[in-house]
């Protein structure tokens, strides 16, 4: 079933190198052309790009989308320490921080979820740089609307034919760990209120 | 009508108003000359020949003559040659600039195009001054010589055209007179039928612009000048270091058969596809 | 806009770059040359074509030396017939205006994208600005009319780039797109419908012989046909002042019938170059005029006002040159004010002041550090209004 979502805001946020940014493009990917859904996804360019903070972010909605960029944030994946200090504070009341817990050796508060996606990539498939599919497991699963047929197939229409097999292998890794270590995702969003969410008032500036 | 006049009355655009602009004595018209009797001899459909000209004295070459012509801005000629002779291959393509279009301003445009080898026939119309603005100093001007901006004389070195055309890898580079005007026809021919980029330098006498300022006491002794000092580049060779002081060496510089680029996307646009088909 | 039928075109969805969009919506344009030079952040466009025309039945793509060289082999390529464009940002925009006032002068269909940045100079080459928008109405010298178009999300970017090349090879004219780095770096959702499932315009080319052709005769539509070069229609093109034959002239009568045929090929189709979006506009007692990514932010501003009982609406422009004075005339109703948010200090305000500034009080909303105008700071612009 289609959840009807209002406006949702994830942002990717790591070191350069670590694929945060082809990440935030298969996630996008995915929930845009198989899930249906409107995105944005915007990142970081040039020297902020290069060193440094790498960031993705996706706006996902059920209507079209008007404001393009996420400045109120329900879910942060922190993939570096730096990153979790420089967007901790954007993340709205009742958002997820997920992080990678090797990288963040001190998260800003102990509400978080985390895995050591590195370490996984390496031990379990001796694959350091599909680290990124890995997160791209995981938060599928933490996403109730997001169909991990839709990202498989975002996958294989986004990589090179030789590096599909490995990286289909590195999202069901990603599935299975975020399964049992953070249970079912609705349970993840408990207290969150994601499906009645009002429209956005924020305040951004 | 003589031979020559009636092949000159073929080639020029009959709903042009002439007279033209050049001055008396100037050396551009002979260079006209020598492009008309160069694509007729080639015998060059006058549809498939484009003449792409800067700006300038020379520039106004491209209006008289019955090509499909353009007259593009100051210095980037080549840019505007590039692109036709890209589109349409088919196309012979001619450029005609001035040494201050194509070595100051158009400097990095003259560079690039050889570099490319884009089948051009870049012809380059070297009088050493800016003539159209009123004589000031150009990056062919000698050094010691008078111009508007050069009152006290010029205290930069000049470019060397042909060092510049053969560095930057141009396939066909040459040097010629208008005083040697078989000669020059002949490079001009050359440069047309072979593949990659052309470049021949002209050497074409301003006496209203430079030769009146630098001791010339008219435009006679300029032709005088260049048949006395532009010597051919066998002489040249061997002539002792101070001989060759005020001379200047007129010849063909390099000759080499490698492809234009127009020819070489066309086999990569032809191994493309082979590609998709297989 | 373009499409031929009301019902679901075929076609395809993409999730892609705004300059992922103007690379589509060119070669659906029937684009067959592209040359240019890489700056960021326009160089995506330049990364499709150069992956793409080559595969293409006679794509060029040519990598220039500098953008000056860039728009030069535009300009060649498209009197050889062929249809041209190049992209770039605020210092390479710069570098074109020469080439851009001699394909008004030389009346040469053609494409430019500029992806606008902050400046003045090299500014801020990954930030959002607007502040390109006067330098393309003005940017090259003399007098000269001008199309200059915009696009404010993804989808728009396809549709206007199309757009772009239609208005130019009807009316013989530079056309200028004018994005912003949000726009052209967002990735979003786009259909890309099929090639003909496009009103696509290509040139008129002569029909009569070519000893009877003048290439530059004043026509119906005020704009002559034109042939390619080496079509057995031998022809003079030049940048100076020319007759109808092409050659120089400085005859006054001959100098003001080609200005005012070069002016009035365009005016005289304002109607439909001058195209402009509206939403909520009906009753609306507070209007927003906006353009590119700050049209995004203004529907959510909107949006949020009639939430709360504010009666706003939006008029986003699609066409900046000329500026859309009746259609933006038309829509202002009975609004009591106008709010111009922009990332600049007021280069289409100005616009919006000079036609409407009699019946409406006009307001600018300016920001110049980089960032994008949020929704609640036009928002808070419509409450206080
Ligand atoms: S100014 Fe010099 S180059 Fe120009 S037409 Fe006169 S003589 Fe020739």
């Amino acid at each position: 079933m289609k959840a009807h979502l209002k406006r949702f805001e994830i942002r990717f946020s790591g070191l350069g190198g670590q694929g945060v940014i082809t990440l935030g493009r298969i996630l996008g990917h995915g929930l845009a052309l198989g899930c249906g859904y409107n995105v944005t996804q915007t990142q970081s360019y040039g020297p902020e790009a290069r060193g440094g903070a790498s960031r993705s972010d996706l706006v996902i909605s059920s209507d079209p989308i008007s404001y393009p960029k996420a400045e109120s944030l329900d879910l942060l994946a922190a993939l570096s320490q730096e990153a979790c200090n420089k967007f901790y504070r954007h993340l709205k009341p009742g958002g997820i921080l997920l992080i990678e817990t090797d990288m963040v050796r001190q998260p800003p508060s102990n509400v978080f979820i985390g895995l050591p996606f590195t370490k996984l990539a390496k031990e379990k498939l001796g694959a350091p740089q599909a680290m990124n599919t890995i997160v791209l497991g995981a938060i599928t699963h933490i996403l109730p609307f997001a169909q991990p047929r839709a990202m498989k197939k975002a996958l294989e229409e986004n990589l090179p034919p030789k590096i599909q097999a490995m990286n289909l292998k590195a999202f069901n890794l990603g599935q299975r760990q975020a399964r049992t270590h953070f249970g079912p995702a609705p349970e993840i969003w408990e207290g969150n209120g994601m499906d009645e969410k009002e429209p956005d008032q924020r305040e951004v500036l | 009508m003589s031979h020559v006049t009636e092949i000159i009355h073929q080639y020029l655009r009959h709903n042009k108003k002439f007279p033209h602009v050049f001055c008396p004595g100037c050396g551009h018209g002979i260079v006209l000359g020598s492009l008309i009797r160069s694509v007729h001899e080639l015998g060059l459909p006058k549809d498939d020949v484009a003449v792409v000209a800067g700006i300038g004295c020379s520039g106004r070459i491209a209006a008289y003559v019955d090509f499909n012509t353009i007259h593009s801005t100051h210095g980037r000629a080549l840019t505007f040659a590039t692109g036709v002779k890209m589109s349409n291959p088919k196309l012979h393509v001619i450029c005609i600039m001035g040494d201050g279009d194509a070595t100051a301003i158009g400097g990095n445009h003259l560079i690039h195009a050889a570099r490319r080898n884009v089948s051009i026939t870049a012809l380059v119309l070297n009088n050493n001054i800016y003539g159209m603005t009123g004589g000031q100093c150009s990056p062919t001007t000698p050094e010691g010589a008078s111009a508007m901006t050069t009152p006290y004389g010029q205290l930069e070195k000049a470019f060397d055209m042909v060092e510049l055309g053969r560095a930057a890898g141009a396939n066909y580079v040459a040097r010629g007179s208008v005083f040697q005007a078989n000669m020059l026809e002949r490079f001009i021919r050359t440069a047309i039928e072979r593949p990659g980029f052309g470049l021949v330098e002209i050497l074409s006498p301003c006496y209203t612009q430079f030769g009146r300022k630098n001791h010339f006491k008219t435009p006679v002794d300029m032709y005088r000048w260049l048949k006395e000092n532009a010597v051919p580049r066998e002489s040249w060779e061997k002539m002792t270091e101070e001989k060759r002081r005020g001379r200047i060496p007129v010849g063909e510089f390099a000759i080499n058969d490698a492809p234009g680029l127009e020819q070489r996307y066309a086999e990569m646009a032809a191994r493309l596809k082979e590609e998709a088909e297989r | 806009m373009s499409r031929t039928s009301a019902k679901r075109p075929k076609g395809r969805e993409m999730f892609a770059l705004g300059n992922e969009a103007v690379a589509e919506g060119a070669l659906i344009a029937g684009c067959t040359f592209y040359g240019g030079y890489p700056i960021t952040p326009s160089s995506e466009i330049m990364e499709i074509m150069a992956r793409e025309l080559p595969r293409r039945e006679s794509g060029v793509f040519l990598q220039m030396e500098d953008e000056i060289a860039s728009l030069g082999a535009v300009i060649g390529a498209s009197l050889a017939g062929r249809k041209a464009m190049t992209a770039t940002s605020g210092p390479g925009f710069s570098l074109m205006q020469e080439h851009i006032g001699y394909a008004c002068m030389a009346e040469t269909p053609l494409v430019v994208v500029d992806v606008m940045r902050g400046g003045p100079s090299t500014g801020l080459p990954t930030s959002p600005a607007q502040g390109d928008v006067q330098q393309a109405r003005w940017g090259t010298h003399g007098d000269h009319p001008i199309i200059v178009l915009s696009a404010s999300n993804v989808q728009e970017c396809l549709e206007m780039t199309v757009t772009s090349f239609n208005m130019a090879e009807k009316y013989r004219t530079p056309v200028i797109l004018l994005l912003d780095e949000i726009t052209a770096h967002t990735r979003e959702k786009i259909f890309v419908p099929e090639p003909d499932e496009f009103a696509i315009f290509n040139r008129t080319v002569p029909a009569m012989p070519p000893e009877w052709y003048k290439p530059f005769e004043e026509t119906v539509r005020g704009v002559p046909p034109m042939p390619p070069l080496g079509s057995g229609y031998r022809f003079h093109t030049t940048g100076l002042t020319h007759d109808v034959n092409g050659f120089p002239t400085q005859r006054p009568d001959e100098i003001e019938d080609l200005m005012l045929r070069l002016f009035r090929k365009i005016d005289q189709f304002y109607p439909d170059i001058q195209l402009v979006d509206d939403h909520q506009c009906e009753d609306a007692e507070i209007i927003v005029v906006a353009y590119g990514s700050v049209a995004r932010s203004a529907r959510l501003g909107v949006d949020m006002a009639r939430e709360s009982g504010v009666k706003a609406g939006l008029v986003s422009l699609r066409t900046l040159f000329p500026f859309p004075r009746n259609p933006l005339i038309q829509r202002l109703g009975a609004a009591r004010a106008v709010i111009v948010p922009e990332m600049n200090m007021g280069q289409i305000s100005r616009e919006v002041k000079r036609v409407a500034s009699n019946r409406v009080q006009v307001r600018a909303l300016n920001r110049i550090d980089g960032d994008i105008i949020t929704p609640t700071q036009i928002y808070k612009a419509i409450s206080q209004a």
